[in-house]
């Protein structure tokens, strides 16, 4: 089974998949790994918001909403 | 200084100054403050930190003997990493740096059961700090519910720590968390999660320095720079930040990825405990939640729902406050006539009857629908409603340069920008925060609402007008009010404020039955803020406007003209030109001028101003009164187009002592708010003559 690295904002609404890197080191990079997000953790996208952004996701049994930009900036494996 | 203990700040009564003090600590949305609440009752005062403009909210609880014990309800957050002055204070507190508290005798640390993983992250950091903790494990009965069962004696047994499962909202486990408190024996933890050697040394190197001019206690000063290692930035003017500054650079070169790896092994930590001490966990969330999002948080549905409850919030200020508005409106005027009745003829029953009820009830009878207001704020928020809208709104926010954080700021300052502006502190860019706070003022504020409504009545033609006209009217007024603010930003995010725009990171908590007894509390404290300003404000100017607008008094035979020879009088005429392009008189200006204390007060600036023309008629409806008012040449004074001319100035106008003063505290300088009170003076005066111009070109009157 061959997995695909891409970016978070390319999943589908309701497709899961595995944080694997942050590919730019910004400040909140440490922020949103202290709230759960860090590499081998399992990560749905749940729903755009109305009008587009920002994003709702779904980590470690709660929902966390990332703007767009923000979301383009993690990997994940599907 | 040399001593081994910070002073404890010396209460009047014996039994608090020895007072144990608990810090309540937690993640947002933990029902943190529910059960603050539930612990401390009436028992709670709000105030400030010194220096910074951090809300404190402290509270008094018993324990099994009756001794108090006093509670400090800390901002939440997510992690020790403080990245906001609301978390900095929840971390100066528990490393006893606030000086009139001092080291914390205990910590209680709140954790929403039904997000374990997440919350551990604070908790097993609180932990860390050694300090006497008790874990409260709470909204149990939501965990339950989901089939999530935590075993509280293992995790007890290895944290070290006295573990309460708690359900706040049904006050389940707060007995057994009163007797932990009261117990002189609580244990220290005993868990920690290590550091890599290299850090650990960094530490070492660091902390000695730290405990001789900052803590007394070595075990916090390693916290201090612990922290201080890993702040995303490092502050300035602290004494030990170049130090700081070497360490880092050595760890980044010596151990690169160290402070990932500090986040990710306490991960792996917590997912160790977690699998000895939770059985079933099943991390889907609640389908109640899910199934209501769908609803409300759908492309189309989202829109309508957000603006069906918004309507709603605005209908009901015009309908459902009314019985109560009308039921403050006679006690007022019953009062009025019986101090008229009792009271001897003269210049104190004028005083007492015209000057202070005239002018307090005048703005008291708006108290209703500011606690409406309020009622709907607070559901919004309990319920979890507010965030999905902060979610739908913050595409529309990031246009103009704010954040969907924002939204609750501006939200709150439809009801009062001065809480709303302390609400800014969540924010954690420096310059969003600026723009929202140099913003909020635009949002149609309650103070407005007593000048919209009676310039509305008078606005429109008179028994014609339905409840719907009515409520356009206002619509539209808060919709100036709103542009405003949005088109403000924009133009001050390009402008002033340059900045980068900051990232949203916001939790979508799962949807819960209103607090309402929390939401009451609220509500209660509001209207007692509200009434204590009327009480004293207001009421304080209402008697100096009323000395200033009967004094000096006319001479003999010139009776008819006495408001003119008044010192309010003088000032109104003086300023008259300055407003003359704007339709008003130099009565209106009068009315302006004092507005600028407090908006409330143009009503009842206007109440006297009229009244005392007016003799005849003490009970008539000010609308009334103000409809049959005319200027020097016979012509209606307050036709439709200068109480328009009003109302817009209004809009845009900052007119209020408090907002200058919130603004002052929170910018730190008098730059920001002596450039609000210009600035929006200006627009205001714009925009009002160019709509009493302009409609006069056009044929309107």
């Amino acid at each position: 089974m061959s997995e695909q690295v891409v970016k978070l904002t390319d999943l589908r609404p309701g497709q899961a998949a595995r944080v694997e890197a942050f590919t730019t080191n910004g400040a909140n990079m440490y922020r949103l790994m202290e709230m759960g997000l860090i590499p081998g953790t399992m990560i749905r996208y749940v729903r755009p918001a109305p009008m587009g952004d920002p994003l709702e996701f779904e980590i470690r049994g709660y929902n966390l909403s990332l703007r767009r930009a923000e979301a383009e900036s993690i990997s994940v494996a599907v | 200084m040399e001593t081994a203990g910070l002073p404890r700040r010396r209460k009047g009564q014996e039994a608090l100054a020895d007072a144990r003090i608990f810090a309540v600590v937690g993640n947002p949305n933990s029902g943190k403050t529910t059960l603050f609440n539930a612990l401390t009752g009436m028992r709670q005062k709000v105030g400030n930190y010194p220096g910074v403009t951090v809300e404190r909210k402290e509270g008094i609880c018993y324990s099994q003997h009756g001794h108090p014990i006093r509670l400090i309800d800390l901002p939440g957050s997510y992690s020790l990493n403080a990245r906001s002055p609301d978390e900095r204070i929840m971390v100066d507190v528990l490393l006893g740096k606030q000086p009139d508290i001092g080291v914390p005798d205990g910590v209680v640390c709140v954790i929403d059961s039904s997000n374990l993983e997440r919350n551990l992250f604070l908790a097993t950091q609180v932990v860390q700090l050694q300090l006497p903790t008790i874990l409260v494990l709470n909204m149990s009965d939501v965990a339950e519910a989901r089939g999530i069962r935590i075993d509280t004696e293992e995790l007890s047994r290895r944290l070290g720590c006295v573990v309460i499962a708690c359900s706040a909202s049904t006050g389940k486990g707060l007995l057994e968390l009163r007797l932990a408190m009261s117990r002189a024996d609580l244990p220290v933890p005993t868990y920690r999660v290590s550091e890599p050697e290299v850090v650990r040394a960094g530490i070492e190197e660091l902390a000695p320095g730290m405990k001789r001019s900052v803590q007394p206690d070595l075990r916090l000063a390693r916290a201090e720079a612990m922290l201080l290692l890993i702040a995303d930035e490092l502050p300035e003017g602290n004494p030990h930040t170049t130090r700081a500054r070497l360490i880092r650079q050595r760890l980044d070169r010596d151990a690169p990825g160290w402070r990932s790896q500090l986040i990710t092994v306490r991960y792996a930590r917590i997912g160790e405990l977690m699998q000895d001490t939770v059985k079933r966990f099943d991390p889907g969330r609640a389908s109640i939640s899910d199934r209501l999002d769908a609803v409300f948080l759908h492309p189309f549905w989202g829109f309508v729902v957000l603006a069906g409850v918004m309507g709603f919030l605005f209908y009901s200020i015009f309908k459902l406050a009314t019985p109560f508005m009308d039921g403050v409106d006679t006690a007022f005027a019953a009062l009025g006539t019986y101090m008229g009745d009792v009271l001897p003829a003269g210049p104190l029953r004028d005083l007492v009857v015209d000057g202070i009820i005239g002018g307090v009830g005048g703005v008291v009878i708006f108290l209703p629908q500011i606690l409406m207001l309020f009622l709907f704020i607070g559901l919004l928020e309990s319920t979890g409603y507010m965030a999905r809208a902060a979610f739908i709104l913050d595409r529309a926010m990031s246009r103009v340069g704010l954040h969907g954080r924002s939204f609750i700021p501006l939200l709150s300052s439809y009801a009062c920008a001065v809480p709303g502006i302390m609400a800014t502190r969540t924010i954690e860019s420096a310059k969003d925060r600026l723009v929202t706070i140099l913003v909020a003022p635009f949002m149609t504020c309650s103070a407005r609402l007593p000048v919209y409504l009676v310039m509305i009545a008078a606005f429109l033609p008179a028994g014609r007008a339905s409840a719907v006209e009515k409520a356009l009217m206002l619509l539209f007024l808060y919709a100036a009010g709103t542009a405003a603010a949005f088109l403000f930003a924009l133009i001050f995010k390009k402008t002033l404020v340059k900045g980068v725009t900051p990232n949203l990171v916001m939790e979508l908590p799962p949807y819960r039955a209103p607090r309402l007894r929390h939401v009451l509390m609220e509500m209660y404290d509001r209207s007692k803020i509200f009434l204590r300003r009327a009480g004293t404000v207001i009421f304080g100017l209402s008697i100096i406007l009323w000395f200033v607008l009967n004094y000096p008094k006319p001479p003999a035979g010139m009776e008819e003209d006495a408001l003119s020879y008044s010192a309010g009088g003088r000032m109104g005429q003086m300023v008259e030109p300055v407003f003359e392009p704007l339709g008003y008189d130099w009565r209106v200006s009068v009315g302006i001028l004092s507005s600028f204390a407090a908006r409330e007060v143009f009503v009842s600036t206007m109440a006297i101003i009229f009244h005392i023309d007016d003799e005849g008629e003490d009970q008539d409806n000010l609308v009334s009164i103000l409809r049959r008012q005319t200027r020097e040449d016979g012509s209606v004074l307050f036709t439709p187009l200068t109480c328009l001319s009003i109302m817009v100035f209004f809009v845009f106008a900052l007119q209020c002592v408090s907002t200058v003063a919130v603004v002052r505290r929170e910018t730190n300088s008098w730059r920001w708010p002596i450039f609000q009170v210009v600035f929006m003076f200006a627009l205001a005066w714009v925009a009002a003559m160019l709509v009493y111009q302009g409609g006069t070109l056009l044929g309107f009157s």
